[in-house]
């Protein structure tokens, strides 16, 4: 699905990612842990085309085409969907409107015709089951005045609309609480399939709790410093990050 | 030869002079204190605070310095007609009565048919010692247009101006506008132009008088070609109880300058001033509007919204005046524009003068470019740069755009302003 090779990328003179190699391959759910500023949303934002960040060495594949030669948009029709950490509210544009103008440009991507507005209005009733989202808050301009939590169902709504090939979940679980959690992660489980693959950031155990990681990796300080099976969540869970910080502070 | 400013304003007198078609509903005393005026300050340009970044003088130095005031005959402009409304026509600043329909119940007629009402109107608003291009209209203005409402009226009247000119042109059409006590009607202008060979400045004074608790929603689309300048003055009176509502969309025209200004001058009325624009390629849209709070308990809102692409210019000038008498005002004025390109300009100057103490004022303007993160979101769910950009600009007017409650304008409107994008 994607190989991240070496991936080198900084924001003006900081380099903030310091070669990180990942493998991700259908079928599976990777979790990336790691301590607040270590560079986890800046891997999902390099990876989705965010233009802040200057990638200075290191390749990225999905699906064997060269990913860091796309547009955001074309990485997008490419079947990647980043749910951010913090979504963007846009006061004026429609979450409805959106939604299909985003629907409609990935399928002529992908060389299908315009949806219905029958079938696309049947699509939003039955995604919007999935993670429960209030009907009122999908004709409501997208995110604007959305609560966190609600901001993040929204996130996992229109990822359930788009039918990602991978899709990278960044701290969707902050600001949930415990039945939004339940929930947000049924939806997750739900869409899950052999075809497709889902990276997971989060810093709790809760979440891989219900979304159960086939690996799970911990990114320190821009690299991943160690890789392992779900049992490695339980062990920082217990443990925290302090021997991890201890064992690469003098790599720094 | 040395082009002085006087010079370039004689040349305009002296070839309107010569094409005289004098209407003779002007009083002469008016005439000749109008001309006093304009070859007094000259033609405005840079010079003058209020033209700061719109120089008319170089416009008419540059392409009317030769004015033929040949025109094209325009034989129909169903195009430009809404369906549910009067649609009165009025070509090269002539009303053309047997293209426009046909409305009982209201007075309707050229200036010069307008009759005693005339007298007690015309001038009276529109200084003609305030603004060289108001004094030049009244000096040569047209046959004019007068409309007069009393009573309800459902139906919008939609003034169709259509300007064709053969050879370069220079016209001032007038309209009087009055609403009786209580009238309430809804005034849709359109300003078009049609295979326009040669250049036209349009210099257009409007008079617009609310009598007492009357209710003018008016609308202005300025949509004309490349060809085509105008200055657009409208001079209303606001008396007690009465409501002025007006939208001014200005998508096309080599410059358009707006010069919009309310007087309320009774107690306890209002007015509601809104505005959109997009300026392309090197053109020139100019807003300025003047609000003067004379009485107490008056409110008026302002929101005027411009988007600048291109190398073109964008100006929103807002004065607000609250007199000493004019206790208890509210007022509010709000400018916003995006800039889409590095060589377009927005110059925005909010200008408050309070003389009275307990007053709520605010105003604010702001200047940017599309939201970076709004418009990375978008992308990041497959949506095209241009599609994305497009819906946060839509998003962007659409606040002044559902202000239209005439259904047909509103899509008419939305389809221009895609078009402009
Ligand atoms: N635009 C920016 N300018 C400067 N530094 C930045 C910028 N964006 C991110 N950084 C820095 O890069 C580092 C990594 O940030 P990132 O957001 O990727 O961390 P994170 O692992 O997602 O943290 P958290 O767990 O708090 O979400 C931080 O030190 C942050 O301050
Ligand atoms: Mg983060």
């Amino acid at each position: 699905m994607i190989t991240i090779k070496n991936l080198h990328a900084s924001i003006g003179d900081k380099e903030i990612l310091k070669g990180i190699n990942l493998t991700v391959k259908a079928g599976e759910v990777h979790a990336i842990m790691g301590p607040n500023g270590s560079g986890k949303s800046t891997l999902s934002g390099v990876l989705a085309g965010k233009e802040d960040y200057d990638v200075t060495e290191g390749e990225v594949t999905f699906n064997g085409k060269d990913f860091l030669e796309l547009s955001p948009e074309d990485r997008a029709r490419e079947g990647l969907f980043l749910a951010f950490q913090y979504p963007v509210e846009i006061p004026g544009v429609s979450n409805i409107n959106f939604l299909k103008t985003a629907l409609n440009e990935i399928r002529a991507y992908r060389g299908q015709e315009e949806i219905s507005a029958k079938d696309f209005l049947a699509l939003i009733k039955e995604k919007q089951k999935i993670v429960e989202l209030d009907a009122k808050l999908t004709n409501r301009s997208v995110n604007e005045g959305f609560s966190g939590g609600e901001k993040k169902r929204n996130e996992i709504f229109q990822m359930a609309v788009l039918e990602p090939k991978l899709a990278i979940l960044d701290e969707t679980d902050s600001g949930l609480d415990i039945d939004a959690l339940r929930i947000v992660a049924n939806g997750v489980n739900k869409l899950k399939s052999k075809d497709n693959a889902t990276i997971v950031i989060t810093h709790y155990q809760r979440l891989l709790d219900y979304i159960v990681p086939d690996f799970v990796h911990i990114l320190y300080n821009g690299k991943i410093v160690k890789s392992g099976g779900k049992e490695l969540a339980l062990e920082l869970e217990a443990k925290g990050y302090d021997e991890i910080k201890k064992q690469f502070e003098e790599t720094v | 030869m040395i082009d002085t400013k006087t010079n370039i304003t004689q040349t305009i007198l002296d070839a309107l002079t010569a094409s005289g078609n004098k209407v003779g509903y002007m009083p002469d005393a008016k005439v000749v204190e109008a001309i006093r005026y304009v070859e007094e300050n000259g033609i405005p340009n840079n010079k003058h605070e209020d033209y700061k970044y719109c120089n008319l003088e170089a416009v008419f130095r540059k392409d009317f310095k030769v004015i033929g005031n040949k025109f094209n005959s325009v034989a129909n402009v169903d195009v430009h007609k809404l369906k549910n409304a009067h649609n009165i026509v009025v070509i090269n600043g002539e009303y053309n009565e047997s293209l426009s329909d046909k409305i009982s119940g209201i007075k309707l007629s050229t200036l010069a048919n307008a009759g005693s009402e005339l007298k007690a109107h015309i001038t009276k608003y529109a200084n003609v010692n305030s603004d060289a291009m108001v004094a030049l209209n009244t000096a040569f203005c047209s046959g004019g247009l007068f409309i007069s409402i009393s009573g309800i009226r459902e139906k919008p009247i939609h003034i169709i101006n259509v300007v064709s000119a053969k050879e370069n042109a220079v016209i001032n059409p007038r309209q009087l506008i009055i609403l009786e006590k209580s009238a309430e009607v809804t005034l849709v202008e359109s300003f078009v132009s049609e295979n326009n060979s040669g250049k036209v400045f349009q210099n257009h004074l409007s008079e617009v008088v609310l009598n007492e608790n009357s209710k003018l929603k008016s609308y202005r689309l300025q949509n004309e070609d490349e060809n085509s300048h105008q200055v657009n003055t409208v001079q209303v009176d606001v008396s007690r109880y009465a409501n002025y509502n007006t939208n001014t969309f200005t998508f096309n025209g080599a410059l358009v300058r707006n010069n919009l200004n309310a007087v309320l001058s009774g107690d306890l009325c209002e007015s509601h001033l809104n505005g959109l624009f997009i300026s392309s390629g090197a053109k020139l849209i100019d807003n300025h509007t003047l609000v003067d709070h004379q009485k107490p308990n008056c409110e008026s809102n302002e929101l005027y919204k411009g988007i600048a692409k291109d190398k073109s210019t964008g100006i929103f000038n807002g004065k607000i005046y609250v007199r000493k008498d004019a206790q208890k005002t509210n007022a509010y004025q709000s400018s916003k524009n995006i800039l889409l390109s590095e060589d377009a300009t927005i110059n925005t100057k909010p200008q408050l003068e309070i003389y009275a103490d307990d007053v709520k004022c605010s105003h604010g303007t702001s200047t940017g470019k599309v939201d970076e993160a709004a418009l990375f979101y978008l992308k990041s769910r497959g949506i095209g740069d241009e599609n994305a950009r497009k819906l946060l600009l839509q998003a962007f007017a659409q606040e002044v755009i559902d202000k239209i409650e005439i259904e047909e304008l509103q899509e008419k409107v939305i389809k221009l302003f895609e078009k402009a994008l």
